[in-house]
């Protein structure tokens, strides 16, 4: 469910392994931080792209696997209550009169901020499309590239793309669901996990599933709304298939999307900033980790994490440009969190 | 050593001579991304992403795509049976007079 409005302190775009550590920054600077992020769950490329790979250079951790890295950050920032808005990319920004900003989401959550830390990385995910002629005019009435709720597909006839496990995992799942499921792969055997792709062949003898390989989408037929799904085997030409649905699942791939229009100063996708506090031309606005450019950039974890510590310095100061900021160690003062 | 030179056609049709010095580590990806060609390179070079998903056009013997590089050309779009993940070949002498040309990434 979509929360229609938050007031915070800081609001963080993006909910990476940057974004989450400036939470614990601000925190001990008494600063609320809210996050927001396409992705459904926390950990942006980490969670996304490699939860499973090991990242060895984390000061302090000889190995840390993405995930787990992920896993501990969210712990470390616990005692500071950040607040969390998931599965909606940040779509507008408007800087009010006081200083303060709103920032829309694509499903109409509006954010008050106090100020705005991108932490973005790459840009938010969105699924890649297969080049196929009228997809766009059939989504939303019949092409879906996330499934969201699988009932919405109960009693259908239902066709999937994609070599991938979510491929195979969906496919599994809505062959209980569906009234049909045939799933279509480019190439001729699946090296996703092994134990899903043993299930689909097994479904497939059963009858259950209707696997086609070595085939691929050509064309998208209906008026309106999808009524079929035309594809091509290598060898043996064309097939016609009636469908309701049309899910092509291609993975995800980070695109910068809005935040190109919130009027900052870009350089090839990267937004270029003040290494004094990261802040961007916009005050108020500071741009950590991957997104961010200046010279001598390196894309690395580690950076980020100094670059949101100096960007929350900053960032009160803009807040609060009357109170008084003291730096004190965590080994002398611990960590405070919130109610 | 010496330098080699690889020939990269980009998504416009557009094809580079780019001269690579051997002494420095490079795979392709990271050719591309130093010559400004429309590579993203998203994952680092972990084969976790496929944004260097090029085609091998001249017949220079590559060595074999690793489990992990197969895993990932399965999921992408326009997969050919020359597909490759730049990031996953390395820059070495035998690689020398190299064509590739990037793949189309899918719509916008």
């Amino acid at each position: 469910m979509s929360q229609n409005s938050v007031d915070t302190d800081l609001l963080i775009i993006g909910a990476g392994p940057v974004g989450l550590f400036t939470v614990f920054e601000a925190g001990l600077l008494k600063m609320r931080c809210h996050l927001i992020d396409a992705l459904p769950i926390p950990g942006g490329q980490c969670a996304e792209i490699y939860p499973k790979k090991p990242i060895y250079d984390i000061p302090g951790y000889p190995s840390v696997l993405a995930g787990e890295l992920i896993d501990n950050l969210m712990k470390q920032i616990e005692p500071f209550k950040p607040t969390f808005t998931f599965g909606e990319r940040a779509q507008a920004l408007q800087k009010l009169d006081d200083g303060s900003f709103i920032v829309t989401s694509s499903r109409g959550t509006t954010i008050k901020a106090k100020a705005v830390a991108i932490a973005a990385g790459l840009g938010c995910f969105e699924p890649r499309k297969p080049a196929l002629e009228n997809l766009e005019k059939f989504e939303d009435k019949g092409v879906d590239y996330i499934i969201r709720d699988p009932e919405v597909y109960r009693d259908k006839k239902v066709v999937i793309a994609g070599g991938g496990d979510s491929a195979l995992d969906w496919t599994i799942f809505l062959s209980d669901i569906a009234e049909e499921v045939t799933l279509v792969h480019r190439r001729n055997s699946f090296r996703g996990a092994l134990d899903s792709a043993e299930k689909v062949a097994a479904l497939a003898e059963q009858g259950k599933v209707n696997l086609l390989t070595d085939t691929e989408a050509k064309s998208l037929n209906g008026n309106g709304v999808l009524k079929g799904v035309t594809l091509k085997h290598k060898t043996q030409g064309e097939i016609n298939l009636q469908a309701d649905n049309f899910i092509p699942l291609f993975g995800l791939s980070p695109k910068l999307g809005p935040i190109a229009d919130f009027g900052l100063n870009i350089d090839k996708n990267a937004i270029e900033v003040d290494t004094t506090d990261y802040s961007t031309n916009i005050p108020g606005i500071y741009a950590i980790g991957d997104i961010n450019t200046y010279p001598g950039k390196l894309k690395l974890i580690l950076c980020g994490f100094h670059e949101g510590t100096l960007a929350v310095q900053s960032a009160f100061k803009y807040m609060f440009p009357d109170k008084k900021l003291s730096f004190k160690y965590t080994t002398v003062q611990g960590v405070n969190g919130f109610e | 050593m010496e330098d080699i030179t690889i020939y990269i056609t980009d998504r416009e049709g557009k094809t580079h001579d780019i001269e690579i010095p051997l002494e420095i580590d490079l795979n392709l990806m990271e050719v591309c991304k130093a010559s400004e060609l429309d590579v993203d390179g998203t994952c680092g070079g972990m084969a976790l992403c496929a944004s260097c998903h090029m085609y091998v056009e001249s017949d220079h013997e590559l060595p074999e795509a690793s489990e992990d590089e197969e895993i990932m050309l399965d999921q992408v779009l326009f997969v050919e049976d020359n597909s490759r993940l730049g990031c996953q070949i390395k820059v070495t002498e035998e690689i020398n007079g190299l064509r590739v040309k990037l793949a189309n990434l899918g719509s916008e």
